[in-house]
């Protein structure tokens, strides 16, 4: 995708393709402060959501990835065993524990709340992200791309 | 191009000083706390370990029911790293002081090991977490089913004025206004400590006046029921008039259940005051005038503006203590501590006045 | 009494009222012995059993009985001509829903508490319904024993008398553990409400922290065991199990509820994958499939805050008006009314919709 020169957007390398292979993330985090950019790969897709969650502005992009359970009843009343669907595609904010497609950005469990995504374009075997200058600190004054670094803290389990 | 200032960058730079009334610390294994319990007591722990209550098996939604990001880069449970406790959590939200509630050990049958744990709980606590880092005090541990027991470590401990409030715990084996707790609560009102009541704890009964539940869920939110019974307990045993000067805490319970739990109390009083005539007056004067709570986990109303509503109804605004729960997964951050726009005198009370005129700070 | 007090009293009975609480008591087992099979009767002559005793009712407190609803001879609410005179009269009464909280849950024989049960319902039948048209009366069942309360509702649930099962609210298990499965299916097939109401004699004490001192604790805390049982039969996901099951808390009180849908709200976004076929928000079945009636209130004692937890509810056919007679609740009739501030049509279904809907009256 190239940029128009008068545009905001801004385009930020997350890394080389085989550093997010599938089922991982890597966290944009150009400065220091809890917001910045997750990019996962989910089944060979990615996707980049921003790291501050809607509910209460926690680092949702650290939190667990795992799928969503569902039921129609407990296991031993009369149903089967609950089963996980769309294993890999729900982050779940390490704060309060809310769940989120990453696919989306929608909330699961209150349907007016979404985590903000970008664009991810894979460009010459470079994870590439188009982010809102807002989201991000001031334009570095080489205008050179910001440099990704790992979050620290755990990133899945 | 203009350099707009982000939401973060905002928050960033203002940082009001932050008092938080509930913080966790942790044993980074068992084994670290044997330095500080008596030759005798480490031979038992080697020779047979601790025991509880009957089992209740509710697992947490998370390991630890710890934040997920809080478990510490060099290892060891959440909240066991003072290092990464300062990072995560005192310098990064600016806290002046923040109170340990350590919920280690003093829950054993055995009464005399639970006072031997918590007397060592209680010297650990001075050496790795006081000593180093000025910003935090602590609330004493205490075999607190043995009031005896309890009012000695009160009274040893309590003259390191850096344990700044007695900790008991939401479930215990018997309501807490009952005599048998009267004498941990004249060794409090002695050393000038206010009594904190925490979430957690088994007293051997199950979780609920209608038996056990089955789900995780039901412990986590049922801590409310929990906690109501205790003020229905101090209050009608007579425990403030017997101690006028006692001040209660309440950690971790939530609190837009006690307006209508002090409607029921007076109205249970108008009909039933023959049989409390110890008590002179309405049960919500001496709710009002004896008790503080802690605000996590925050209520969220339905609509934001009824937050406004409960704090109407309450009328305990000099009584709310702000709290992160830290390193808890349902951590309350000190930026988004309310559901909507307070005063700003009313916040700063919330944030740090509340509890430096509680704590004297 | 002012003479609008009057004059709306006199207004809002004119439309008509459902009496959705009306407590009835068995005099003695005497009374029962028409009902009962012969070998329960020589029984009952062998060993002098008077009956399981009921501690939820001290018979002389304030809360069991106002003065003038006592019989000679019997205790209160034991006579069908006082609750007329008092109760059902008065209030223009159209159609009042009978309770009787006789505790066959603490007969620990279960052919015994089946045979007194029996026997209960019998009486009711006899001595009530057949007698007085106005009544409907609740079913009494050894919940102790779901199996069998289960043949009991099939027993009796087709007799048009009984619109409800009644179950007290003490309970040595939550009502939506899956041991109470039989019970509910049976009240969803006899179209039967389940009615939980105050008091019971389970093994396990009223509060997760033991056996309180004073009655005033119990009554007070009774409204907490009601949160733990509504809690339960919400996450156990009785309601997605039987998407027709319709539950009444009888004498629960109810400003609590706002404040706790709140937390069961916000704990279930982030607990929901430990019980995920609760696919709803809480308060969506608690609105769907759950109602209160209206004694005691509990009420603050500002009516602007009443009108702000009355509208909190989130909907209008939550509250169903009971007296709770011969229960000494209000001194005059004036005080058992909804406030004056709310709307016409919602007092409507407060005093008489709400009920006719959901009992299908």
């Amino acid at each position: 995708m190239p940029l128009d020169p008068s545009s905001d957007i801004r385009r930020v390398v997350a890394g080389r393709v085989e550093e997010i292979p599938p089922g991982e993330r890597k966290l944009i985090v150009p400065f220091r402060g809890r917001a910045g950019i997750g990019v996962f790969n989910v089944n060979g897709d990615y996707h980049a959501l921003r790291n501050l969650c809607p509910h209460k502005l926690g680092p949702l992009c650290t939190g667990r990835v795992s799928g969503r359970p569902e039921a129609v009843a407990p296991p031993s009343s009369y149903a089967g065993e609950p089963e996980i669907e769309r294993d890999g595609e729900i982050v779940r904010c390490p704060w309060h524990l809310w769940e989120f497609d990453i696919t989306t950005g929608q909330c699961l469990v209150d349907p007016k709340m979404r985590v903000k995504t970008y664009p991810v374009a894979i460009e010459e075997g470079e994870v590439v992200v188009y982010a809102d200058p807002a989201d991000l600190p001031p334009q570095p004054p080489s205008g050179a791309a910001v440099p990704a670094t790992m979050a620290r803290g755990r990133s899945a389990e | 191009m203009a350099t707009t200032l982000t939401r973060e960058q905002t928050r960033t730079r203002v940082k009001p000083a932050v008092i938080d009334g509930d913080i966790h610390n942790d044993l980074p294994s068992p084994q670290a706390l044997l330095p500080f319990l008596p030759a005798e007591w480490r031979d038992y722990h080697a020779r047979f370990g601790t025991f509880g209550y009957s089992a209740t098996a509710y697992p947490r939604i998370n390991p630890n029911a710890a934040r997920h990001d809080a478990w510490p880069p060099g290892g060891g449970n959440p909240g066991s790293s003072l290092t990464f406790m300062r990072e995560q959590l005192l310098d990064a939200w600016n806290i002046e002081y923040g109170i340990l509630n350590c919920l280690i050990g003093a829950g054993a049958r055995r009464l005399d090991q639970s006072a031997a744990v918590a007397q060592a709980i209680n010297e650990w606590q001075v050496a790795t977490w006081l000593d180093p880092e000025p910003r935090l005090r602590a609330s004493l541990v205490v075999p607190y089913e043995d009031g005896q027991l309890a009012a000695a470590e009160i009274d040893r401990a309590a003259r390191d004025r850096r344990f700044v409030q007695v900790l008991l715990i939401a479930r215990t084996a018997e309501p807490l206004g009952r005599r048998k707790y009267w004498p941990l609560y004249e060794a409090a009102v002695r050393n000038d400590l206010p009594i904190g009541i925490h979430f957690g704890g088994s007293g051997g009964f199950p979780f609920t006046g209608a038996g056990r539940p089955s789900y995780y869920i039901e412990d986590h939110a049922g801590m409310a029921q929990a906690f109501q019974s205790q003020v229905v307990s101090l209050v009608c045993e007579g425990v403030f008039e017997q101690f006028p000067t006692l001040k209660i805490v309440m950690i971790e319970g939530g609190f837009a259940w006690l307006p209508p739990l002090m409607w029921r109390l007076d109205a249970a009083y108008g009909r039933l005051r023959a049989e409390t005539p110890h008590l002179k007056r309405l049960p919500s004067e001496y709710i009002r005038e004896h008790f503080w709570i802690t605000t996590q986990p925050m209520e969220e109303p339905t609509k934001p503006a009824q937050f406004h509503q409960l704090l109407d109804q309450l009328g305990m605004s000099d009584r709310l203590i702000f709290a992160t729960d830290y390193p808890h997964w349902d951590f309350d951050a000190p930026d988004q501590a309310f559901p909507v726009r307070l005063d700003p005198d009313l916040e700063r009370r919330i944030m740090a006045d509340n509890a430096k005129g509680l704590y004297k700070f | 009494m002012t003479a609008t007090a009057t004059d709306r009293l006199a207004q809002i009975v004119a439309q008509g009222v459902i009496d959705a609480d009306l407590n009835v008591v068995v005099p003695s087992s005497a009374d029962l012995f028409p009902y009962l099979p012969e070998y329960w009767r020589e029984q009952i002559n062998q060993t002098g059993f008077k009956g399981p005793g009921e501690s939820s009712y001290p018979a002389s407190a304030e809360t069991s009985a106002r003065p003038e609803a006592k019989p000679d001879g019997g205790p209160a609410g034991s006579s069908l001509a006082l609750l007329q005179q008092q109760a059902l009269d008065p209030w223009g009464t159209e159609i009042g829903i009978l309770t009787c909280a006789y505790a066959v849950e603490a007969i620990h024989n279960p052919d015994a508490a089946v045979a007194m049960a029996s026997a209960v319902n019998d009486w009711l039948i006899a001595e009530w319904l057949d007698k007085e048209p106005r009544l409907r009366a609740s079913i009494v069942v050894p919940s102790q024993q779901p199996e069998l309360a289960a043949r009991e509702i099939d027993r009796v649930g087709g007799h048009p008398g009984f619109v409800q099962v009644y179950l007290p609210v003490r309970a040595e298990a939550p009502y939506g553990n899956r041991r109470y499965l039989p019970l509910l299916d049976a009240a969803v097939r006899n179209d039967l409400v389940v009615g939980i109401g105050f008091g019971g004699s389970p093994p396990n004490p009223p509060t997760p922290s033991g056996w309180p001192s004073y009655y005033m604790e119990e009554w007070a805390g009774m409204a907490s065991i009601f949160q733990s049982q509504l809690m339960n039969l919400i996450f156990e996901g009785v309601f997605d199990r039987f998407p027709a099951l319709r539950v009444t808390l009888i004498e629960s009180g109810f400003t609590w509820l706002p404040s706790l849908l709140w937390r069961w709200n916000k704990e279930w976004k982030g607990l929901r994958p430990q019980t995920p076929w609760v696919r709803r928000l809480p308060s969506e079945y608690v609105h769907e499939h759950v109602r209160l009636t209206t004694q005691p209130w509990d009420a603050p004692p500002v009516e602007a805050q009443f009108l702000q937890i009355i509208d909190q509810l989130g909907s209008d056919e939550l509250l169903l008006f009971s007296t709770d007679y011969p229960h000494w609740q209000y001194d005059t009739p004036e005080e058992a009314l909804p406030p004056a501030g709310l709307p016409d049509a919602l007092i409507a279904k407060i005093m008489r919709d709400n009920a006719r809907t959901f009992y299908r009256l």
